[in-house]
């Protein structure tokens, strides 16, 4: 069942909002603006009433599985629940009706809000310094690197390297080159964590920074990070922590002692702001007190009783954000840090690594799992065996769609064969996760029973499995007057 | 107050099964005990009404624009937000699901993804857009990246005229690469052409100049564009997306790639962020775009689907090599804007615009009847204008007089432009009522220096 575009609803002359009435006088647009600044043409966009619009908009909202109606244990991307106070906080007009340039006198408390954050995610990462200004993951990891490359211009010197391991996000060799770095690879080791050898091999004077993740991407807990740190630091590099799975420290470590000299972290997954269907987030940066004064400006600093933004720092990387950053989303997280405290956040990192280890130790004799030992937060399960019936995790994870459950992340880590990478987080019960076991298991017996029912899943959603090389082959990005549609389901 | 749904005793359970007596147990045979800390110097939690108290004390420290008449914009525009975009968005199957990597259970996000590239596209007249970028400053620099890496030059001219905060974020992305950032001088309000020329070379990649700018003033963009692609680079816009229900779409005046902050389209301006990078480009840049971009296609009855597509341009994919870093986008303010357009569509656009345009122009004229303040610039304008105060006004005090009757003036522009003293920038918006600008001038008019 789908549903035709807004554009094919269109009814010439509909209108669907009445805006107030021009109440000055009117002006002479030929006079005041120029011919050759003006629209010559009509506006194409379509004309709805506001029940179409309403209809449309809800309709296919309900083509969507999200947290709220669905188990969603996408690895990596902390699916976890997003309260709706922390979206009643935000949307209060105290808060969401600023202006960035009103005078700091009118703004005491949002900017005693962001002080506040800024302190919280210290304490709970062990940094000295945040900025809040990057507005997802990835610009953090930007802001992180040009960071790097500040610290060492200071030093006069230039390096050029980034060692990565082959397990990290795609993002971290992506953010390195684009702050300018040569990324060197390096390769995990048996047990999935780095390899220290590997790491002194690829270790040399040109090499600016570690970025690592912990716990990485297959949910296990880099061990090693003292020793590892110790050795980058010897060489006077740098480590950079890639913080989307914070969620698994809460209340059990902290990076700022682990040795990680910088970090950004994903308010959208720890924190748990909504992800809106792909964004906003927020990426702060935490850094040692060494690096404090190459952060973004302005940076808000209390005075007295006061809290002001401050400017100048000649070291500052300079701007990352067109204003102070994604307010809306630091504003849920705040709040989500207040209403959890001190023993909700340590009994939702807790939970996260149960739940994760529970529903590995259900699974694993379903489908082996990558690597055996205890996880943190996610574990990552190898479907290979089933290529012996034709099978892929793609096609696993579309069947998992019929069970009423969003799939895990496929394919990734690159490093996995046939790669399954399961999250749960803390906020699904125990009984969501016996489900979740119980369908894979079905779904595997499918797998030797009827190979073609999970060849060809799913077959309980709006569509059928979606052709995804006519898509790339043949990019039909917008919709045009002329288009026809192929079959349209009304 | 949290929200872990299973009791101690499942919790003990679960520990059972997977074969330890404790967490404890758990946890130190996968984080080694020197490497633990569990004190948290957090705050204890608290309940909902805690909460909510502690949010009405620290939002009482907050003076919003919305309960006083304010004439600030400079990139972050106080527009109206229909009830139906705040209702709608808020439903839990747009609010709380990721990016749509599973297209068959993500259709609805996917159908709004579509239909927001054709509402942009449409606006804009340009061939291609993406599903969003972090904001409009973003863009831009992304926009700047991508002219760098198709025309393989080095030298990037941006228009002094453009916002300062759009070309502090620009030179960040662009420090410690090859490229050279250069300024273009303004004259007159405008981006000076006549310097512009002479600052054509071999290595331009691209010219920025931003519609209208940062001073209110309408820009020669056709020009603009034509002297970038004689330099052989290619021109990027920043633009006002409201301006286009009456402004000539970047499509038309030559724009490679146009480029905005789209916040202004159905969400609140929340302190600036988040905000919404609007990204659109001519279709032989298409493989070079930034960002998530979706796609129509079929599934195996022939039925019309929607997924993302072209992703091998993309971080997950291509890693190092990919066009941009960029993952999480804005998706959420991305649907705001699509319900936006779909409600007020192509007679709600242009009103909305001339609104704008006839409530600045009519405050302008007031103010100019102000002895003491004149207009710098002879330039058209939209819905933002520059004027100045004689050399003797302490425009401090004017401040302050304004602010005891409710109203935040037009922004100091000596903060960017040490040689603008006494000039400020004055937004009018479709919210301004003629009665608000009014009050303005009998205020202004009672001012005694």
């Amino acid at each position: 069942m789908t549903e035709p575009l807004i554009f094919e609803r269109s009814v010439s002359g509909r209108r669907g909002y009445r805006l107030s009435p021009s109440d000055v006088p009117t002006c002479s647009i030929t006079q005041l603006l120029p011919q050759d600044q003006r629209r010559t043409e009509v506006l194409p966009l379509p004309e709805l009433s506001e029940l179409d619009v309403v209809r449309h908009f809800t309709r296919i909202s309900q083509l969507n599985f999200s947290v709220d109606t669905h188990c969603y244990p996408l690895g990596s991307c902390t699916m976890k629940y997003n309260p709706k106070l922390n979206d009643r906080v935000a949307a209060m007009p105290a808060f969401a009706w600023l202006h960035p340039f009103q005078p700091a006198d009118q703004l005491q408390g949002i900017l005693r809000l962001l002080y506040e954050l800024e302190q919280l995610l210290c304490a709970i990462t062990g940094m000295s310094a945040f900025t809040l200004q990057p507005a997802a993951g990835a610009q953090g990891e930007l802001t992180g690197l040009k960071i790097i490359a500040a610290y060492h211009r200071r030093k006069r010197r230039r390096r050029s390297i980034i060692l990565i391991p082959d397990s990290a996000h795609g993002t971290n060799p992506a953010s390195a080159a684009l702050a300018g770095f040569q990324v060197v690879q390096l390769k995990s080791g048996m047990d999935g964590l780095i390899d220290t050898q590997e790491l002194r091999a690829r270790l040399n004077s040109n090499v600016a920074a570690l970025m690592l993740t912990n716990p990485n991407t297959l949910g296990l807990f880099e061990r090693q990070i003292k020793s590892i740190c110790a050795l980058m630091h010897e060489r006077d590099a740098l480590v950079y922590m890639d913080g989307a799975n914070m969620n698994a420290l809460l209340g059990i470590a902290r990076p700022g002692e682990l040795g990680v000299d910088l970090l950004q972290l994903n308010l959208h997954k720890t924190f748990s702001t909504p992800h809106g269907g792909g964004g906003p987030g927020a990426g702060p940066v935490g850094v040692t007190r060494s690096l404090e004064r190459f952060l973004p400006l302005p940076r808000v600093r209390r005075v007295g009783k006061r809290w002001v933004w401050t400017e100048h720092s000649e070291a500052s990387i300079g701007r990352v954000h067109g204003f102070y950053g994604n307010i809306g989303v630091l504003i849920r997280a705040y709040i989500y840090i207040r209403t959890l405290g001190r023993e909700g956040l340590s009994r939702a990192g807790c939970h996260a690594v149960v739940n994760a280890n529970y529903l590995k130790k259900k699974l694993q004799d379903i489908f082996p799992v990558a690597f055996p030992q205890a996880c943190m937060h996610e574990f990552v399960l190898s479907l290979k065996s089933l290529k012996a019936q034709g099978l892929t995790a793609w096609d696993v994870a579309k069947r998992l769609l019929d069970y009423g459950f969003y799939a895990p992340t496929v394919y990734f880590p690159l490093i996995v064969d046939e790669a399954l990478m399961i999250e749960p987080t803390e906020t699904e019960s125990k009984e969501t996760l016996d489900e979740l076991a119980e369908a894979l298991r079905k779904i595997a017996c499918e797998a030797k029973e009827d190979p073609q029912l999970v060849s060809r899943a799913p077959h309980r959603m709006a569509v059928g499995r979606l052709d995804e090389v006519k898509a790339a082959r043949e990019p039909d990005l917008r919709w045009n007057p002329a288009s026809v549609p192929t079959a349209v389901a009304h | 107050m949290d929200y872990a749904p299973n009791t101690d005793a499942q919790i003990q359970e679960m520990l059972d099964v997977i074969g330890v007596s404790s967490f404890e147990e758990l946890i130190s045979s996968i984080v080694p005990e020197k490497l633990r800390q569990s004190n948290l110097d957090v705050p204890s939690g608290m309940s909902e009404q805690e909460i909510l108290q502690w949010a009405e004390a620290l939002g009482s420290g907050n003076r919003p624009v919305n309960q006083q008449i304010s004439f600030l914009g400079a990139g972050a525009y106080d527009h109206l937000v229909p009830t139906v975009v705040d209702v709608l968005a808020s439903r839990g199957e747009w609010l709380t699901p990721y990016t749509p990597y599973q297209a068959e259970a993500s259709q609805g996000t996917l159908q709004a993804i579509y239909e927001f590239q054709t509402l942009i596209c449409q606006l804009f007249q340009m061939d291609v857009a993406n599903a969003s970028l972090y904001d409009g400053a973003s863009s831009a620099a992304e926009a700047v990246l991508v002219a760098l890496r198709c025309r393989a030059r080095t030298r990037v001219l941006v228009s002094e005229t453009v916002h300062p905060h759009i070309r502090q974020v620009i030179s960040t992305y662009l420090s410690q690469s090859e490229a050279v950032f250069q300024e273009i001088p303004a004259v007159n309000g405008l981006t000076d052409i006549e310097a512009l020329d002479r600052a054509s070379a071999e290595d331009v990649a691209c010219v920025v100049l931003q519609q209208p700018n940062v001073f209110g003033c309408l820009e020669p963009m056709e020009q603009a564009g034509q002297l970038a692609h004689r330099m052989g680079g290619l021109f990027v816009a920043c633009v006002y997306p409201i301006s286009l229900g009456l402004l000539r779409p970047p499509g038309s005046f030559g724009a490679d790639l146009a480029v905005a902050e789209g916040r202004c389209l159905g969400s609140p301006i929340t302190y600036g962020g988040p905000g919404l990078g609007l990204f659109t480009a001519t279709a032989e840049l298409l493989r070079r775009l930034p960002g998530r971009l979706c796609g129509a296609t079929v599934d195996h009855a022939g039925h019309r689907g929607y997924t993302l597509t072209l992703q091998t341009r993309e971080q997950h994919i291509r890693r190092e090599r990919a066009t941009s870093n960029i993952c999480t986008n804005e998706g959420w303010l991305a649907l705001r804007a699509t319900i936006f357009l779909s409600l007020l569509g192509s007679g709600g656009m242009k009103e909305l615009a001339l609104l704008n345009f006839e409530k600045a122009h009519y405050a302008y004229r007031r103010l100019l009847e102000i002895p003491w303040i004149s207009a710098p610039f002879s330039q058209a304008f939209f819905n933002e204008f520059t004027l100045q105060y004689d050399a003797a006004i302490d425009s401090d005090k004017i401040q302050r007089v304004l602010a005891k009757a409710n109203i935040l003036s037009g922004l100091s522009l000596a903060r960017w432009y040490p040689t603008m003293e006494k000039n400020f920038l004055w937004c009018v918006t479709e919210r301004i009522s003629k009665d608000a600008i009014d009050r303005l001038i009998e205020t202004l008019k009672g001012f005694q220096g």
